[in-house]
């Protein structure tokens, strides 16, 4: 049995150091607050996103509100997912079993590197060659394969990867990035997009920038994709261990055609998308769709087992990619980041998203639970991604949308603890030099005292005149906020002389 | 009831008439209070900044300010400090490997409340006028702190609190709970983002008309004070690229009429009529003017405790009665 990817929880070796973080997608190459700069200032993005997610939003509140145990399947969820993580390599081993009995051939990968090298082996095996040279594959939209830059790969290896969901459509044909896990598109407007087809879909004729117009001009474009292309790739909502069933949920129906069309199916999953039986689908096929589309139900939701004869793809594959997954499972205060079901809930309540969009983000994982998972999976150390932590005013509202309960804000606040650890610069920031001395005075109520006492000293210096501008890194605070005049005395000086003032009319009477 | 106050930091060193107005309210309803000498700070700052280390003997300090004397209660003027007492001292102190101080910490904060759970949850405060006298004739609008609302789950305690006070004017504000962007060292940190999250929460405060806007937490207060203020000054939204996620716009009633706030409303990205009209960086809309916001004074912030220890006999005075505002803060 190959144990590539299995997770390390229960072997001797507990030190998430140890552990190989993750590759490719998830590396946030500037610190968000340099990247978010040039996001801030685009008025379009900011009415795009803000539009959307606002839209999403109230028809989350609208759906969730209808079911009155809406609470009791965020704990159903939660208890479930860190089930599977506790008991984790038991699960997998089940799941290799049932799958491969039912004709499947599951391959582990232990990063992108090796999940990328796997699909090409497997699409060159069972893709022809075209005229043009190259090989095609068609694709179901799929966060795991975006993470492992499948598409970029194959491309080096002359393989062409067509996106069939129409916002993946969008966002490939215009030569940019997914902002979003659920919408991918969601930073561009319907003109944007017409204006992209325009230009890329030579068939397509003139456009308005009508919905309905935009979409036929896509399905024209991919229905011959369908029915002509060999092999599909996917990824998984779910793998269900006790059958060795894996599942996808969507909108559109283009990834059940990519599923049941070719003759080869290669699917790529995170070794956390498991729940122990089918039971389990109860609970989260309810969370999931009002979560992040805010429908009762998807459209389309489909499963499959190994090979079923005469019905469907006959040669099936999976790849089990961890990237990362086994270093977040040994941290136990972060571990809960793998419950995620990438329903997007909380990048569309998230303010600091609405305003700096997904790519600020420099990961597939954007908003708040890329805040985490993206450091999780590769160490805080890796490139840039020990500032996505404080890419948050930690607001709780991602934790209360949570259909799974991941607290958020909880392991932000223990990632930047890990940052400091991990990449304490020896030249002191002001900012940490500042919060050591604070530190010292607050360790002590009569060092504060003390320190207040100079209040009046700098009242008498200062006047009543507010605070407009300060130098240093207190300037990134007066660079959009005044600051009050400093008061005469400290609540501190006032209640001691008011306490000394009522003993002595004690000691008169 | 013998009440121990925990000022907490900001309002200790910044701002004492807000400790001075809880000590008011709780004394007027015929409670002893105590100020424990040794408190500093609940430690919130560094832990949020990942100084955990750093935090363990503030946290120290708070345990044994609080665990030196005798006390029914512990009363603080902040959800957010309150919060961190419960949520994150224990927490922390047990990730240092404090035990010891953990256990003292959550018996600590599991007697401690924010100011408007404490009068509603324990003395069973439901009117403000009736029971403690406040009477504050503005309007004013309230930012519920997020903190308040998703940590201690406040709910409506400090609104309907609020709106029991005699005379006063209360004014929804639009998208209240989204935050206001200040989110402790996040405001220097990404200093940016976080002033782009204050001109939207502002744009919202102004288009009610509110004199003054209120709130729990005096760190939030500060904050968009100090946004208030510095719009005022300057007109603009500064420190920031700032395209705006919040329009304010125009649904009714006369443009330039005295007070046309009523026919503003607030919405987040843009609508369609915005989407047909991109420019190079998309529209952006105007800013709403004092004028558009029926204000002929400036707006200032000030803490809830302020409202509530207001008395017809000695009434908190606001700006356009000539009181002072810094920094946007109503002293």
């Amino acid at each position: 049995m190959t144990f590539l990817g299995m997770p390390l929880l229960r072997s001797t070796r507990h030190d998430d150091q140890e552990i190989p973080g993750g590759q490719g997608n998830i590396v946030e190459d500037e610190s968000f607050a340099k990247v978010s700069h040039q996001h801030l200032s685009n008025q379009q993005l900011r009415n795009n996103i803000g539009h959307a997610t606002a839209t999403i939003r109230d028809k989350r509140s609208e759906v969730v509100a209808e079911l009155d145990d809406w609470e009791a399947l965020r704990e159903a969820g939660s208890r479930a997912k860190n089930q599977v993580m506790e008991n984790l390599p038991e699960y997998l081993a089940q799941f290799e079993k049932n799958f491969t009995a039912a004709g499947g051939v599951i391959h582990w990968a232990r990063d992108a590197d090796e999940a990328n090298a796997i699909v090409t082996e497997l699409v060159e095996a069972n893709a022809p060659v075209l005229e043009s040279g190259r090989r095609e594959v068609i694709k179901v939209k799929s966060m795991a394969t975006q993470e492992i830059g499948l598409n970029e790969h194959l491309e080096t290896q002359d393989i062409d990867a067509f996106e069939t969901d129409l916002a993946e459509l969008i966002v490939q044909l215009g030569d940019d990035k997914p902002s979003h896990i659920l919408v991918p598109a969601i930073h561009r407007n319907r003109d944007e997009i017409r204006d992209i087809f325009m230009e890329k879909m030579p068939d397509a004729g003139e456009l308005t920038n009508e919905p309905a117009v935009l979409a036929e001009a896509a399905r024209r474009h991919l229905r011959h994709k369908f029915l002509t292309t060999k092999v599909a790739i996917s990824g998984a909502n779910f793998g269900i261990a006790d059958t060795g069933t894996l599942g996808v949920v969507e909108s559109e129906g283009n990834g059940r055609m990519c599923l049941t069309l070719p003759e080869t199916l290669i699917t790529v999953m995170g070794i956390e998308k498991l729940l122990p039986g089918f039971d389990d689908l109860e609970v989260f096929l309810q969370l999931l769709p009002r979560s992040s589309t805010g429908e009762r139900m998807n459209p389309y939701t489909s499963f499959w087992t190994g090979t079923t004869p005469g019905d469907g793809p006959q040669n099936v594959h999976l790849v089990l990619l961890d990237n990362g997954r086994t270093r977040a499972l040994a941290d136990e205060h972060g571990r809960s980041a793998l419950n995620c079901i990438r329903c997007s809930a909380c990048m569309n309540v998230c303010p600091v998203y609405e305003r700096t969009g997904g790519h600020a983000y420099g990961s597939t994982y954007p908003g708040p639970i890329g805040a985490i998972l993206s450091p999780l999976m590769t160490g805080v150390e890796a490139e840039e991604n020990g500032s996505l932590p404080y890419a948050s005013s930690l607001c709780g509202a991602c934790y209360d949308v949570c259909p799974v309960k991941i607290n958020i804000p909880e392991i932000l606040v223990h990632l930047r603890g890990e940052d400091v650890e991990a990449n304490h610069s020896p030249v002191s920031s002001q900012l940490d030099t500042a919060l050591t001395g604070a530190s010292w005075m607050m360790s002590d109520g009569k060092r504060m005292a003390a320190a207040e006492s100079g209040l009046p000293i700098a009242h008498a210096v200062a006047g009543d005149k507010q605070i407009n501008s300060l130098p240093g890194i207190a300037g990134a605070w007066t660079s959009s906020r005044d600051i009050p005049a400093l008061p005469e005395k400290s609540f501190r000086q006032l209640w001691a002389e008011n306490e000394a003032r009522a003993e002595g009319e004690d000691d008169e009477r | 009831m013998k009440i121990a106050l925990f000022a907490t930091c900001i309002v200790d060193a910044m701002y004492p008439e807000v400790a001075q107005a809880t000590v008011t309210i709780l004394r007027r309803l015929g409670h002893e209070v105590i100020f424990p000498e040794g408190q500093t700070c609940c430690g919130q700052m560094h832990i949020n900044s990942g100084k955990f280390a750093q935090a363990e003997p503030v946290i120290a300090a708070h345990a044994r300010a609080f665990s030196s004397t005798e006390w029914d209660a512990a009363v603080a003027p902040s959800a957010s400090c309150v919060a961190s007492l419960g949520h994150q001292q224990p927490m922390v102190a047990r990730r240092m490997g404090n035990e010891a101080l953990a256990t003292e910490a959550a018996d600590i904060a599991g007697r401690t409340y924010e100011l408007s759970q404490f009068l509603t949850d324990v003395l069973g405060i439901t009117d403000a006028a009736t029971d403690l006298g406040s009477y504050f004739p503005h309007r004013v609008t309230y930012h519920p702190s997020c903190h308040g609302m998703r940590l201690l789950r406040l709910g409506d305690r400090q609104s309907d609190l609020l709106r029991s006070v005699e005379g006063i004017d209360y004014v929804e504000l639009p998208l209240a709970d989204a935050c206001c962007g200040f989110g402790g060292t996040f405001s220097v940190k990404n200093s940016e983002v976080s002033s782009a999250m204050l001109a939207d929460k502002i744009r919202t405060v102004q288009s009610t008309g509110a004199e003054v806007c209120t709130g729990g937490d005096a760190s939030c207060l500060l904050h968009m004070g100090g946004g208030i203020s510095r719009f005022q000054r300057t007109g603009n939204f500064e420190g920031t690229p700032d395209v705006t996620a919040v329009h304010v716009k125009q649904t009714s009633g006369r443009v330039g009429a005295d007070d046309t706030t009523d026919g503003l409303t607030a919405v987040v990205g843009a609508d369609d009529d915005d989407h047909r009209v991109p420019g190079e960086q998309g529209t952006r809309p105007q800013e709403p003017s004092l004028q558009q916001s029926g204000l002929r004074v400036g707006q200032s912030t000030v803490h809830q405790a302020r409202i509530l220890a207001s008395t017809k006999e000695d009434p908190l005075r606001v700006q356009s009665e000539g009181a002072t505002v810094s920094g946007g803060s109503l002293r």
